[in-house]
């Protein structure tokens, strides 16, 4: 398969998940759609170091991966620290910030 | 045979993806995740990416998604159905809303315009020559070395940033005493003198001293 198709699927993924992101209000659904948006940029990624047989993108999407865990972490604490407040687990009723 | 695999795989990385969007559970939505990530992982085998598959089966799948599990059945979170969520609360949410999937898809058309309709030529070949051996592209071996010597630093800071980041959650998710609850029945102790107050210590977990 070219490298084109492999590119079409990330980018099909990418915007599914900033479907979700600008969708769904439940936030442990939204941490979940930002899950499916840095996959769709890793696919993207190892498919363009594929393309140049250079394993810098492999690097970066392993890297990622990484950024991505401690994004889980962070959001899963602050989804457990709403929950423990008390506080509804909605996005649009959280609206503390809003100013 | 390659062709065959990567359509199934595909075929299961974007049923995944509308998946965790369309359902109305958000654990089947984790556990849709979870079929998405391996067939990711099928991709990135596909792509020569080994180690990369590897990692993306047992840690992502196995380890980060255990993770969402325990937290979807400690924190349940209603279930909502897509037409609820379209319409929302009020005018203005659904216009929102609305708006939000117009978006998604001109990004998802902007994205093939801007992938495909690149002047890269090599975009419609198979990639680059692949030998098979022990240090082949995308093996452990090749990608341990590349990661201690020229991306020694990337590995650090990000081994630094997991550190930072195990400590943020432990601080968010601990338990914090009431404003109210304080000084009532307190054994005050030496330790209690040494230790500052609401740091999220053992003891304020276990319900001691908060």
């Amino acid at each position: 398969m070219s490298i084109a198709w492999y590119l079409a699927v990330s980018a099909i993924v990418f915007a599914l998940g900033a479907l979700g992101v600008m969708t769904r209000r439940n936030p442990l659904v939204v941490l979940l759609c930002l899950e499916l948006m840095l996959n769709g940029a890793n696919l993207a990624l190892i498919a363009f170091s594929r393309m140049w047989g250079n394993g810098d993108g492999q690097i970066l999407a392993i890297v990622v991966m990484t950024v991505a865990a401690c994004e889980v972490c962070i959001g899963l604490g602050l989804i457990v620290a709403i929950y423990r407040r008390h506080l509804p687990i909605d996005v649009d009723e959280l609206r503390e910030l809003q100013g | 045979m390659s062709a065959v695999l990567f359509f199934l795989a595909a075929a299961g990385v974007i049923s995944g993806a509308i998946g965790v969007v369309v359902l109305r559970n958000p654990f089947y939505s984790v556990l849709a995740l979870v079929f998405h990530l391996i067939s990711l992982a099928v991709l990135f085998l596909l792509l020569r990416a080994e180690f990369v598959a590897a990692v993306q089966v047992v840690v992502y799948a196995g380890a980060v998604m255990v993770l969402y599990v325990f937290v979807v059945a400690y924190v349940g979170g209603e279930s909502e159905s897509l037409g609820e969520r379209l319409r929302g609360p009020g005018p203005v949410g659904s216009g929102l809303r609305l708006g939000g999937a117009i978006l998604a898809g001109a990004l998802l058309v902007e994205l093939l315009i801007a992938l495909l309709g690149t002047g890269l030529e090599a975009i419609d070949g198979k990639g680059a020559g692949y030998s098979p051996g022990p240090q082949a592209f995308g093996t452990p071996a090749y990608v341990g070395k590349l990661l201690l010597t020229r991306f020694l630093l990337a590995f650090e800071v990000a081994s630094f940033l997991l550190l930072i980041a195990a400590v943020g959650a432990v601080v968010l998710a601990r338990r914090r005493g009431g404003l109210g609850e304080e000084g009532e029945g307190e054994v005050l102790t030496a330790a209690e003198l040494l230790r500052p107050q609401g740091t999220g210590t053992m003891a304020e977990g276990v319900g001691r001293g908060s």
